[in-house]
């Protein structure tokens, strides 16, 4: 079989690299960290590999507001050897048919270089904002996941349980339209939810104020997925915030099944 | 033309932030108008032309939420537009971004310089717009502001914050062929901090005939110059030199004398050594006091780093910078250790005044809601920014903290026993390697950090010392310094921090036997330093290393590709000389010997005259449901959660035991247990023990509870009592005697006790201290008024989980289980904050049985690891009341106690009984089916008290029977969340 290889890009911000690193090997792929100033030297390329992840952090400090000058740097920034632009390269990558991973700050990266929701690709439709609170803000969030979406990294999955850990999460559309047709292609793939994992709109449940209470969003074609709670933080049952009270501990992390997934995907396709 | 860029939210959606600020208005100002509303703004200024407006919109605004308005206003729609922007050579991190985001459209660079607007509406004058500015949106020690009505903003000039000295950089020659008045005169003009003595030493040293004549043949004059002066000022700094730690000291205690010959080199060093030699082959210290961090062992194949450090005096002036700069300046202290650490989390313990302060503030001093609002924010952005987990830490809250907050940051990192075939916690040095500094550029930033930090807070206290770190140049850097690391591109590494390149080099410069530093190399943020600035600039973010020359081209190569910037500023020498030349010219040119080792050793005197008077008797409130609501309500007891939920404390994904547990997640964890390599099962622990009331009675056994609580609370979730280590940071008001100190004899003596007690204890609990620091001049004197803190240590254990699976929170798990209490409880209310809910002090201050204490907590592990036990919890503040409120609510399960129980001193009443503090006890629960074993391993030590039940309720039955208190959970968590609920 062949083996699926991983890249997940570093650099600039970025911090969590190692755990999503780590949750890729754990369900079976070859992962490489790779700083981005490789990709841009050309010594890393895409086209080697099949899992793109970008993980979480404050590239470029978000000072600018999240991922914004990355957004500039993926549409600016030119590969040494090729003279492409990195947003060149990963549209690229998606026409292979390949599979992205945004999460926090890597999926404020993909909505605002416009490769979500991606129609048309490049095209800023969503966006990020400050949570409602103003506050960045570290706790669990219960999500219930759209079985109907066509997202390939939540297959199987009705809910799931995850630390959210950002200021800047609220989601918001640039229109109704936006939403509507989120809604009508069921990219709305996570919704942060109450006790009994309905969609809420209350805080902390959601806690940042996300219209439709959008926790994370896939393309029309489920292979690019983008969310703000961390999957790569549950990577072991001890992450679990209060995995002392189990009466018996899972034998892993709930957020490894949306690695799993992605490997599994790409097993059906290489 | 400059471009002025206004972006803001579209109308219709909601402003986050504004309402944040309006909030933080309205507590400073509660009599104003609620009707008020607040906006915020972004503001850019480009210096620069010829920008495509497009360029302009891609770098700067989100069009899905902004609107964007350049050169003109973005709204006249307010009563009052405060603009805040920096001052010209703040560190401005938005603007610093905004520059490199032009850069990656453009290629080119554009200055760029970011403020903030916040506009205001509703019924105010220009005064409260002005008083709103000034006290509660903007520092005026680093930004400017200006407050326009809506006309004004028209035609508005960019605000330009552009440095320009216009100075020629020069080299001075100093005289110091003065008398004793001119020679202090000349140390406290030039914020040199040091004594006559000290002064005298420099002067004698200068005059000497063979030191002319080799200076001559250097091209150096009669005089020293400033460069040297003020190198060998920093060098010789308290901050630096740790001279009343080192000095010798005649302490007189109930008509005893005793002769000390330095107190870290007799206590803590001396427990550590001591420590080390009985532990024989489990002897876990790697590498102690000999470089920036200690290191201990952690598994065969990686070293444990720890480091804490305080930053006080900059958090005095800024909160915001002095606590960024605080957190990211530790980080480099075990990423400087060896050949560099790998970050694996931070703690934070800070010490404020009460945030509802409401008397007048002396001139300077910052409203402590002010002081607690920026140092939070500093810490959230210094370690969220840098991907390090806030895993741990804690507040305490004193009025005398007022002159000056504490700030304490520690950093542990993780390094491999080998890197590139070389042992990781060394540095290796030789005479030709090259000195490179890499990282952040050099400014005024900082300068005399190190010298401010050594002297009182006073109204003339300089300025310049006041930086504001810069968490993404940083993370930057460490990304490239691993990477060249593991490479084997670097010999040795080390940070800049206080005192700068002069500090680092001259540190470093002492394993190859002197250095040649080319004072013209580093690269500046601006021109027109003078070469002493650029010596001792405290500017953030540099390392200093010494490269073999083979290697340089590499190491700069990739360097470049990772967008770091690295200059070669010299190379190290055998001369013995600490040398600096400036075009080509030597400007210094000191013996390293006179340089770190010319110091003059101070003498100093300790006088201790114990109190020795009885408790007052211990006031019985009338109504103990109520006194238990108002305890839980004190801020040293109350949820931090507020703060804690700022911090991520997660990333890096080995979180096992957060600072925030219990059903809801919301409970009070005792430590931290962290999983540093993901996939292996041992675990690392971390706790703080802090206690500064104690030290009113009595410093020594301050000292020894502090230890005990660090170590309670680091047993209680699973640590090893058999693996551990601690720091000490000591925090003190100034223990000199002097015409402005008459107290310092005994602030002195407070210190001797405490080092005694540093040493009794670590050495009987075998915990050796691996690193440390102190902090001595915390005081602060304005008109009339002396403000010291009360003396202040505090302990971080760090140590290993052998099975992370085994590690253990502090709520109640499950209705039916046993309820114990491990340790005796004393009529020790001496210091507690129940006395101090009262208004007393006491004198029966807690002390310490290290021998029962110890034993206690390795049965408490060995039950641990056998599963026995489903919940420990140390008793700290408050006593056993607070710790059983804080079981039951945090695990939605209520407790019925019976006191009577409880193993105490006869004579005690129900009151006592419940706010005792003393120390070593730990509230357990166990499952009934445990409860055999676990009583056959405690043999007595553990006393049955109650259990947990499925009401929602905390029940204690009086020592004679009685319904003491029965409340109901939701009220008592309520009580305990409200204070600091902003």
């Amino acid at each position: 079989m062949a083996q699926i290889k991983a890249l997940v890009i570093t650099g600039f911000g970025t911090n969590c690299e190692m755990e999503m690193s780590y949750a890729c090997s754990r369900a079976g792929a070859l992962s490489d960290v790779v700083h981005i100033s490789d990709v841009l030297n050309g010594s890393t390329r895409l086209a080697d590999y099949h899992f793109l992840n970008l993980p979480g952090g404050f590239l470029d400090g978000d000072d600018l507001g999240s991922a914004q000058v990355e957004s500039v740097r993926l549409k600016y920034a030119r590969i040494q050897t090729s003279g492409r632009t990195l947003f060149e390269e990963i549209r690229d990558f998606i026409d292979r048919g390949m599979i992205i991973l945004g999460v926090c700050n890597g999926f404020q990266a993909l909505v605002k270089s416009g490769l979500l929701p991606g129609n048309p690709v490049g095209k800023r439709r969503v966006s990020l904002s400050f949570n409602d609170s103003a506050k960045f803000e570290d706790r669990w969030v219960r999500l219930a996941v759209d079985p109907q979406s066509p997202c390939i990294f939540t297959r199987g999955l009705d809910r799931i349980f995850l630390p959210v850990r950002h200021g800047e999460g609220k989601f918001v559309c640039d229109s109704d339209a936006t939403l509507g047709e989120i809604r009508n292609s069921r990219l709305a793939v996570l919704k942060y939810a109450d006790d009994s994992y309905m969609p809420t709109m209350d805080y902390p449940a959601n806690p940042n104020g996300s219209i439709d209470a959008i926790a994370g969003i896939c393309d029309p074609s489920g292979r690019i997925f983008g969310l703000m709670p961390h999957p790569e933080a549950f990577n072991h049952p001890t992450n679990h915030p209060a995995w002392t009270r189990l009466k018996e501990l899972p034998e892993k992390g709930e957020g490894m099944v949306i690695f799993e997934n992605a490997v599994e995907f790409l097993k059906g396709i290489i | 033309m400059p471009y002025r860029i206004e972006v803001g939210l579209k109308p219709g959606l909601f402003d986050a932030r504004g309402e944040r600020s309006k909030k933080q208005i309205l507590r400073a100002f509660p009599a104003l108008d609620k009707n008020i509303a607040v906006r915020c703004i972004d503001v850019y200024t480009v210096d620069g032309e010829d920008l495509d407006n497009a360029w302009i919109s891609d770098a700067f605004c989100d069009p899905v939420i902004q609107d964007i308005a350049l050169n003109a206003p973005f709204t006249r729609e307010f009563a009052w537009y405060i603009e805040v922007g920096y001052k010209p050579g703040v560190t401005d991190n938005v603007g610093r971004s905004a520059s490199y985001a032009l850069h990656l459209i453009t290629s080119r660079h554009y200055p760029v310089y970011s403020g903030r607007a916040y506009l205001l509406s509703g019924n105010l004058s220009r005064d409260q717009a002005e008083k709103i500015a000034a006290d509660c949106l903007a520092n005026s020690l680093i930004q400017d502001v200006r407050v326009l009505g809506p006309h004004e903003i028209l035609g508005v000039r960019p605000h330009i914050p552009v440095v320009s000295l216009n100075h020629v950089p020069a080299v001075h020659e100093v005289s110091l062929d003065l008398d004793d008045q001119g020679l202090i005169k000349l140390s406290r003009e030039k914020t040199l901090a040091l004594n006559l003595e000290e002064m005298k030493t420099i002067a004698s040293f200068i005059a000497d005939p063979e030191v002319r004549r080799i200076r001559a043949q250097m091209g150096l004059g009669e005089k020293l110059t400033d460069v040297e002066l003020e190198s060998l000022a920093q060098t010789w700094s308290e901050h630096c030199k740790h001279k009343i730690f080192n000095a010798e000291i005649d302490y007189q205690e109930n008509g005893k004398r005793e002769r000390i010959s330095s107190l870290f080199k007799t206590y803590i060093q001396g427990a550590t050594r001591d420590i080390r030699a009985s532990a024989g082959e489990k002897d876990i210290c790697v590498s102690v006091f000999t470089d920036n961090a200690g290191v201990i062992r952690f598994t065969d194949d990686h070293h444990l780093v720890f480091k804490v450090e305080t930053h006080n005096s900059p958090s005095a002036l800024d909160p915001y910078g002095g606590a960024l700069t605080g957190i990211v300046g530790v980080n480099r202290d075990p990423f400087g250790t060896g050949i560099g650490a790998k970050l694996i989390f931070n703690t934070d313990v800070f010490c404020f005044a009460d945030p509802a302060y409401a008397k007048a503030l002396p001139p300077k001093i910052l409203h402590p809601v002010r002081i607690f609002e920026g140092v939070r924010e500093g810490v959230e952005h210094g370690g969220n920014k840098s991907g390090i987990p806030t895993v741990n830490g804690c507040i305490v809250f004193d009025d005398r903290y007022l002159g000056k907050p504490l700030v304490y940051c520690g950093t542990a990192g993780i390094m491999p026993v080998q890197v590139a075939g070389v042992p990781s916690h060394i540095k290796d040095i030789r005479p030709g390697d090259l000195i490179v500094m890499s990282g952040g550029r050099i400014g005024k930033d900082g300068i005399h950090g190190a010298t401010f930090s050594s002297e009182e807070f006073h109204e003339e206290s300089p300025t310049s010392a006041v930086q504001i770190g810069d968490p993404i140049t940083q993370k930057k850097l460490t990304d490239f310094l691993l990477r060249a690391r593991d490479l084997g591109l670097y010999r040795a590494i080390t940070d800049n921090g206080a005192g700068g390149l002069s500090s680092s080099v001259g540190e470093m410069s002492q394993l190859s036997g002197g250095c040649l530093i080319e004072l013209d190399k580093p690269p500046l943020k601006y021109p027109g330093l003078d070469p002493w600035e650029i010596l001792l600039s405290e500017a953030q973010e540099r390392m200093t290393l010494a490269i073999a020359p083979e290697n340089i081209d590499a190491f700069l190569d990739l360097s470049a590709q990772m967008d770091v910037e690295s200059t070669v500023i010299g190379s190290f020498t055998d001369s013995g000389y600490f040398q600096c030349t400036y075009e080509r010219k030597t400007v210094a040119y000191l013996p390293l010997e006179f340089l770190h080792n010319g110091v003059p050793r101070m003498h100093l005197f300790a006088g201790w005259e114990p109190k020795i008077e009885p408790d007052p008797l211990t006031p019985v409130p009338e109504d103990q449901n109520a006194k238990l609501l108002e305890m839980l309500s004190r801020l040293n007891i109350c949820s931090k959660e507020y703060v804690v939920r700022q911090y991520d404390h997660e990333v890096q994904g080995g979180s096992i035991i957060k600072p925030l547990v219990g059903r809801y997640a919301d409970g009070p964890s005792d430590a931290a247990v962290v999983r540093p390599i993901l996939g292996l099962s041992k675990g690392v622990v971390v706790s703080n023990g802090i206690v500064p009331r104690y030290s009113d009675i009595d410093t020594y056994h301050m000292t020894a509870c502090a230890l005990d609580e660090a170590l309670r609370n680091y047993v209680c979730v699973g640590g090893d009592p058999d693996h551990w280590a601690c720091l000490d940071n000591f925090c003190w008001c100034d223990p000199v005697r002097s015409e402005r100190n008459p107290d310092g004899e005994h602030k002195l003596a407070q210190l001797v006790r405490a080092n005694k007690a540093l040493y009794d204890y670590a050495v009987a609990f075998s915990c050796p201290l691996i690193s440390g620091k102190d902090s001595m001049k915390n005081d602060y004197i304005g008109p009339g008024i002396k403000i010291s803190i009360p003396p202040t240590i505090l302990i971080s254990v760090i140590g290993t989980i052998p099975e992370v699976k085994k590690a253990l929170t502090m709520d109640f798990k499950s209705a039916g289980h046993l309820v114990y209490l491990l340790g005796a409880t004393r009529h020790e209310l001496g210091g507690s904050e129940y006395f101090a809910s009262c208004g007393i002090i006491g004198s029966s201050v807690p002390k310490v049985d290290a021998e029962t204490a110890r034993a206690r907590y390795r049965n408490l592990h060995k039950a641990i690891c056998g599963s026995l036990v489903a919940s420990a919890h140390d008793l700290s503040d408050g006593g056993l009341a607070v710790a059983l409120a804080e079981s039951a609510f945090s695990g939605n399960l209520g407790v019925e106690i019976d006191l009577k129980e409880v193993a105490c001193e006869p004579g005690m009443n129900d009151t006592e009984v419940l706010y005792s503090e003393s120390q070593s006890r730990i509230l357990v629960s166990v499952s009934p089916e445990r409860a055999q074993e676990f009583d056959s391993i405690f043999a007595g030590d553990a006393r049955r008290i109650g259990r947990v039940i499925p009401e929602q309720r905390l029940i204690i039955r009086s020592l004679d029977n009685g319904r003491l208190i029965d409340r109901d959970l939701a009220s008592l968590k309520r009580s305990w969340k409200a204070p600091l609920d902003f």
